[in-house]
């Protein structure tokens, strides 16, 4: 096809923006941090068993300045909500949440006073994943949900600019 | 462990009214009055037939609409006899409806945190406690979660979200 068979098929044409959502989709580096039991889960997705590092997404970083994914894995309580905030607040554009279990999503059985009733009050949540704890199975199809939100962004033309978007409150 | 024998050493050393031993499933209950929580202590600590060094937990519960409103528990334990022991007494209340007990740590330093959560979750003061800081809540609610009389979900104003 026009070019490519010009140049015997040694170069590949795409479009920028299709290449620049690919890249980000295919090397998403998680941060580091567990909230409580779904945390276990997060890890075992993590390990041989279930291989997330087949999404290229096996590296975990424990600095939030080298994370683009907060994965929040558990319950939120309003005591820890300031360490939440404050480290998604610290990761560098662009950046992406996936509210992992039911606490996460809408606070789950903990309709209390010490639980924030869903970290989407707080943050801007791109992938719900229910379940009390989700299976690993469940989070990777998260991830992989995300992806494809990721690939249908318009990173070029119409940059997402997340900014702190602290909504709620 | 024999209840009656520890019923009668309480007795002799601190009179037979106000103190009551019963056995509820195989475990021995002391119930005593508020004001002898820190003698009595140290005396089922030291005494060598009782020996009960180490102190498991303490708690409360909220008996409302009771009065006194505030029951303590104090589970006890002993490495040499490795019997249990269980004592409750109410706290105090003033005037004001302020319930207060005097602190244990002296008899057990292991009082310490157990105290400190009690008082937050109850609101019950414990006098001379070296270290009346919140345990588990935030520094600036001002709530009393276990308290029979409170929300589940809370108040806006007592136990807002911490986003700042």
């Amino acid at each position: 096809m026009g070019i490519e068979n010009h140049l015997d098929n040694t170069v590949h044409v795409t479009n920028l923006e299709w290449f620049v959502n690919w890249a980000r989709k295919s090397s998403m580096w998680p941060l580091g941090f567990g909230l409580a039991c779904c945390a276990l889960e997060m890890i075992a997705a993590f390990v041989s068993r279930y291989d997330l590092s087949r999404f290229g997404m096996e590296v975990a970083r424990p600095s939030p300045r080298h994370a683009d994914l907060m994965i929040v894995s558990g319950t939120a309580s309003k005591k820890m909500l300031p360490a939440v905030l404050r480290i998604y607040e610290q990761m560098a554009e662009p950046k992406w949440v996936i509210a992992m279990g039911a606490c996460a999503c809408s606070g789950g059985i903990y309709k209390n006073y010490a639980v924030v009733q869903g970290i989407d009050k707080y943050l801007p949540v791109d992938v719900y994943v229910p379940g009390c704890p989700p299976r690993p199975e469940a989070l990777l199809d998260g991830i992989l949900q995300l992806h494809a939100k990721v690939m249908k962004e318009q990173s070029i033309k119409n940059p997402q600019f997340h900014g702190i978007k602290v909504v709620g409150k | 462990m024999n209840p009656e024998m520890v019923k009668e050493k309480l007795a002799s050393r601190f009179g037979d009214e106000s103190i009551s031993v019963q056995t509820i499933l195989d475990q021995v209950v002391v119930n005593v009055p508020g004001q002898l929580i820190v003698p009595i202590c140290e005396f089922v600590r030291d005494d060598p037939d009782l020996k009960f060094d180490f102190l498991s937990f303490v708690g409360a519960v909220d008996r409302m609409p009771e009065s006194p409103r505030f029951e303590l528990i104090y589970q006890l334990y002993s490495t040499s006899s490795s019997e249990r022991l269980r004592i409750k007494t109410r706290a105090i209340e003033n005037e004001s409806g302020e319930a207060s007990i005097d602190s244990v740590y002296g008899v057990w330093a292991s009082s310490n945190w157990h105290e400190r959560e009690t008082a937050e979750m109850f609101g019950i003061v414990f006098e001379n406690h070296p270290d009346p800081r919140k345990l588990l809540l935030p520094d600036e609610w001002n709530a009393h979660p276990l308290r029979k009389d409170f929300p589940i979900m809370g108040t806006e104003q007592d136990t807002p979200d911490l986003s700042k």
